[in-house]
């Protein structure tokens, strides 16, 4: 049980080699092995999506994935969001919008919606709805998570276009 | 009566409104946000400790039995196995403590050990303690205990007849019982009497950050430390002293940041003083941080009653008397509050209606269930749910339209303040302290288009969708007393530090506090750190609960600001050679008023500078620009809120969806719009959870069914209808400076009661809901027996 596997995890463009049990999740290794404790997890077993990271570009539950199957691939999590001191248009949606209050989701929803914006900053009303859905909130009541999200879209269209 | 009962309590004259404002009572941005948007937060689990230990709790797996062995040998083989714990090792640890303002005498044998002793109450009662090197190898050990226990038989309704505890001791830990009036005189003469049997199912705060505890032992100091706390740092320190023995001065507790709270959260659990005496004996630091599925099984819980309740009125539809019994599943063990769940629920019954009479009752019992305790507006979402049912109801029964009904029954203005006293003794007396409440009913109608509505839905009917409306009007309690404090001081670069004994749980308390303090200081907002939940940093504080921190803190924050301001004005004088009359600080810098740019100025500080120890200017006086104030109050301030909901239900499926929803409340001042309408629309959202989806079932043996966010159910995204808010100010509170009353409960109070009325509504039957959550099974079964 104790064997490991030498793993190296591309996490916001930085190289992190670490040993790991094979049985050892993602959201673990991100926080306790690579020090990334923005990652958060809510429930480990895939429901409330506090661990959502991006993996190669698709929006992924940490918690839901071993270490192992990160190996080599480019990991993007809520540290990696702003540039410096300029804060990603979601980030900055979500204070203007009130969009958070524990925060403890918050990363999760931003790596989502990131993932979900930069895939098609053109995503209809509806199906935005659909996607965020997928994580849970327990003290916005969404409302303004979804005025935020509405609003950094608004901006990333402007700016792919 | 009312209004010579006020003539002892120190009043406040009408604040001013905001627009006569600079920051108070503005939409400001948080402080709280940047660490939270960049993943620099600090929550339970991101904090380590050099050399810590990871604990893991060996849970019972049947609700009710005696244990007949422990065996551990396997566990203590696994490589990285420290010790593993049972109660055997914690003998002199007494049972987990009420807290100092719950206890009653008769409740203390239904307290939860710290380890089973000998007996287990509940699934998921703590049996057995796991310290090992890793968590990983925690959890591997702990699969590796073997409990043996013998069954016994199950208490899971707590409207049956009562069980046996232990050998001579009840399951009916209390019976309690709150009154006024002549009932039976009024049940007597009524025109109309309505009964009714409601549930308001099993449900409770669950935060999306689980429990977590760091126990950490300075050794140099002999200081015990207690991470990951919330709530109420200081009471809780307060009850560990106690419990562990020590001098106060040789525990603390440290609050970081906490992903959410609703009254679940902070409370004292077995796991707590676990990771405390372990660290000590260790001298290890020792990691707890909670599973989901622990925390569905053993965090608190809440709301589970049932009420056999009737109402009578006149002919004219007046209420004369309310009668309710009230079964409150308590759980297994008595908590950290006592029976304060089931009295909240009786003496808030009578709610905004001026009722001549009134007996309520509660059998408090013990059940084999996960412990209860306060969840968000503990007993009022119960009890408006009953009361408004009941209005309902006799509305139907009398022919009355349920907005009429409501409007003859409101307390009116002039009777405010409104003195309601309990003929039981020691039974406190409420007092409502400024309202209009039919200023409140006009404003959500209009808001909501009352009228309107009721004409579309009835077109809709027509066409064969069931859709309908319906309403709850609600009285809220908060910033209960007696006192709180708070220090504040300016450093040499002139940004201020304010420290209070108050508790941050995502609400935005450090960004309300700052708003006030800024405001009667005349400093910019963004300059004041805020500290919290540091029981090193100030000796007293009352945390975060019953919508308490912004009325009863802030209140001590606007006393504290005003004594700094008076400070520094006054050596501002001095310095300036100007009356102090003249001056006023603007953005941190004394000024003379109406003065131009470039006048006579002097900022916080250099002024702070000047006052350092010694300064000839100080003259007997105490150096710096630093101060301690407090605020006393002997009196809770009372809110109140209508909730009106529209929902359509899905006979085919038996889906009820809430389509739309309003909150009108009157906080007497808002210290920040955006925040307040925040937790309005959280605490809804909450509360819609309750109303249609979340619910903690268990089996007939005690067995509980929902353990993962699989089977219990919070609302998502989806399923959060559109919520309107109309925050009024029309009756601020005289009882405090600022004329605040709470926000935190405003949002859940009235969820459960306004859906169960809407439901009757697109259903046509009135009183065809009596239980919640009202799940589409229930539906189902519903539109079966209709």
């Amino acid at each position: 049980m104790s064997d490991t596997v030498s793993i190296t995890l591309n996490i916001n463009g930085a190289n992190h080699s670490v040993s790991v049990e094979p049985r050892r999740t993602l959201a673990d290794t991100i926080r306790d092995d690579c020090g990334q404790t923005g990652t958060h997890l809510g429930c480990e077993h895939g429901i409330c999506g506090s661990c959502t990271v991006i993996i190669d570009g698709e929006p992924m539950r940490s918690c839901l994935m071993f270490a192992v199957q990160a190996d080599g691939r480019k990991i993007r999590t809520i540290e990696g969001l702003a540039k410096g001191d300029q804060l990603h248009p979601l980030q900055r949606a979500f204070i203007d919008n009130h969009g958070l209050q524990c925060g403890f989701c918050t990363p999760g929803f931003l790596m989502l919606a990131t993932a979900t914006l930069e895939k098609n900053p053109n995503i209809g009303d509806e199906e935005l709805m659909d996607v965020l859905s997928s994580n849970l909130c327990r003290c916005t009541g969404y409302q303004n998570i979804v005025k935020a999200v509405k609003q950094a879209r608004a901006e990333m269209r402007g700016a792919a276009k | 009566m009312s209004a010579d009962h006020l003539a002892g309590a120190k009043t406040y004259p009408t604040p001013p409104t905001t627009e006569e404002r600079n920051i108070l009572g503005k939409r400001a941005v948080r402080l709280e946000d940047p660490p939270l948007v960049t993943g620099r937060g600090r929550y339970a689990g991101d904090i380590n400790f050099p050399r810590q230990m990871h604990m893991r709790i060996v849970r019972s797996s049947i609700a009710n039995g005696t244990i007949k062995s422990i065996d551990v040998s396997e566990a203590l083989k696994l490589p990285g196995v420290v010790a593993v714990w049972t109660n055997d090792d914690i003998k002199e640890l007494g049972p987990v403590d009420f807290r100092a303002d719950r206890g009653a005498e008769i409740l203390k044998p239904y307290r939860q050990p710290v380890l089973a002793k000998g007996r287990a109450r509940y699934v998921g009662d703590p049996i057995a303690a796991v310290f090992a090197e890793d968590p990983y190898i925690a959890e591997d050990a702990a699969d590796l205990v073997i409990v043996e226990m013998d069954e016994l038989p199950v208490v899971v309704n707590c409207w049956d007849n009562p069980g046996e505890f232990e050998p001579g001791r009840s399951t009916e830990g209390a019976l309690l019982k709150h009154s006024f009036g002549d009932i039976e005189a009024a049940f007597k003469k009524a025109h109309t009497i309505v009964e009714l049997d409601l549930f308001t199912g099993r449900h409770s705060g669950v935060p999306m950050e689980t429990r977590g505890a760091i126990g950490y032992y300075d050794a140099t100091k002999d200081i015990l430390e207690l991470h990951g706390a919330a709530k109420v740092p200081h009471r809780n320190r307060e009850t560990l002293v106690k419990m562990l023995g020590r001098a106060p001065k040789g525990l603390h507790v440290h609050e970081s940041h906490v992903g959410g709270g609703f009254g679940i959260r902070g409370e004292l659990y077995p796991e707590d003083v676990l990771v405390l005496v372990a660290a000590m004996r260790f001298n290890r630091p020792v990691k707890w941080i909670e599973d989901r599925r622990e925390h569905l099984m053993c965090a608190n819980q809440g709301r589970e009653q049932r009420h056999k309740c009737r109402i009578a009125a006149d002919k004219d539809g007046r209420i004369l008397g309310l009668e309710d019994e009230i079964f409150h599943d308590q759980g297994a063990y008595v908590r950290t509050h006592g029976a304060n769940v089931a009295n909240r629920t009786l003496c808030m019954m009578t709610g905004g209606y001026d009722i001549p009479a009134y007996r309520g009752v509660a059998h408090y019992r013990l059940t084999n269930k996960t412990p209860c305790a306060t969840y968000r507006a503990p007993g009022r979402y119960e009890s408006t749910f009953v009361r408004e049912r009941l209005v309902d109801a006799l509305a139907h029964k009398m022919g009355i339209d349920p907005v009429e009904i409501r409007r003859r029954n409101l307390i009116r203005k002039d009777q405010m303040p409104y003195l309601i006293e309990f003929e039981e003794q020691g039974v406190e007396e409420l007092l409502y302290d400024s309202g209009d409440y039919e200023l409140l009913l006009d404003k959500g109608l209009k808001a909501f288009r009352w009228d309107e509505r009721k004409k579309e839905c009835a077109a809709r009917r027509a066409k064969g969708e069931s859709v309908g409306i319906g309403m709850v009007f609600f009285v809220e309690e908060s910033g209960r007393g007696p006192s709180d404090g708070a220090k504040m001081s300016v450093d040499s670069n002139g940004d201020v530090e304010l420290i209070t004994g108050g508790a941050s749980l995502g609400q935005g308390f450090e960004t309300s506090m700052a708003q006030i303090a800024a405001e009667a200081l005349g400093v910019d907002y963004q300059r004041i750190t805020v500290v919290h939940g540091q029981t090193d940093r100030i000796a007293q504080g009352i945390g975060a609960h019953a919508a308490r921190a912004t009325v009863l803190t802030g209140s001590a924050v606007n006393q504290t600001a005003l004594k700094l301001r008076a400070k520094a004005l006054e050596f501002g004088s001095e310095l300036l050679q100007l009356p102090i009359g003249d001056l006023d600080i603007v953005d941190g810098v004394i000024v003379k008023k109406g003065a131009p740019a470039g006048g006579p100025s002097l900022s916080l500080a250099d002024l702070n500078k000047k006052l350092a120890p010694g300064a000839k200017i100080l003259n007997g006086r105490d150096p710096h620009l630093a101060v301690e104030a407090w605020f006393n109050t002997d009196h809770t301030v009372f809110p109140y809120g209508m909730h009106f909901a529209q929902v359509r239900v899905d006979k085919a499926t038996g889906q009820t969806v809430c389509e739309n929803f309003l909150i009108a409340y009157d906080i007497g001042r808002a210290v920040n719009p955006m925040l307040v309408d925040g937790q309005l629309v959280g605490g809804c959202v909450q509360g819609l959870g309750g109303a249609l989806y979340e619910e903690f079932a268990y089996s007939e043996s005690g067995e509980p069914l929902a353990v993962t966010f699989a089977d219990y159910l919070m609302p998502t995204a989806h399923e959060a209808p559109r919520i309107d808010v109309v925050i009024t100010e029309d009756a601020p509170s005289p009882m405090n400076p600022l004329g605040i009353k709470g926000a935190g409960e405003g949002g859940i109070n009235g969820v459960g009661g306004a859906i169960a009325s809407a439901i009757d509504d697109a259903l046509g039957r009135a009183g065809a809901v009596t239980q919640l959550p009202v799940t589409p099974q229930r539906m189902k079964a519903l539109l079966a027996h209709g």
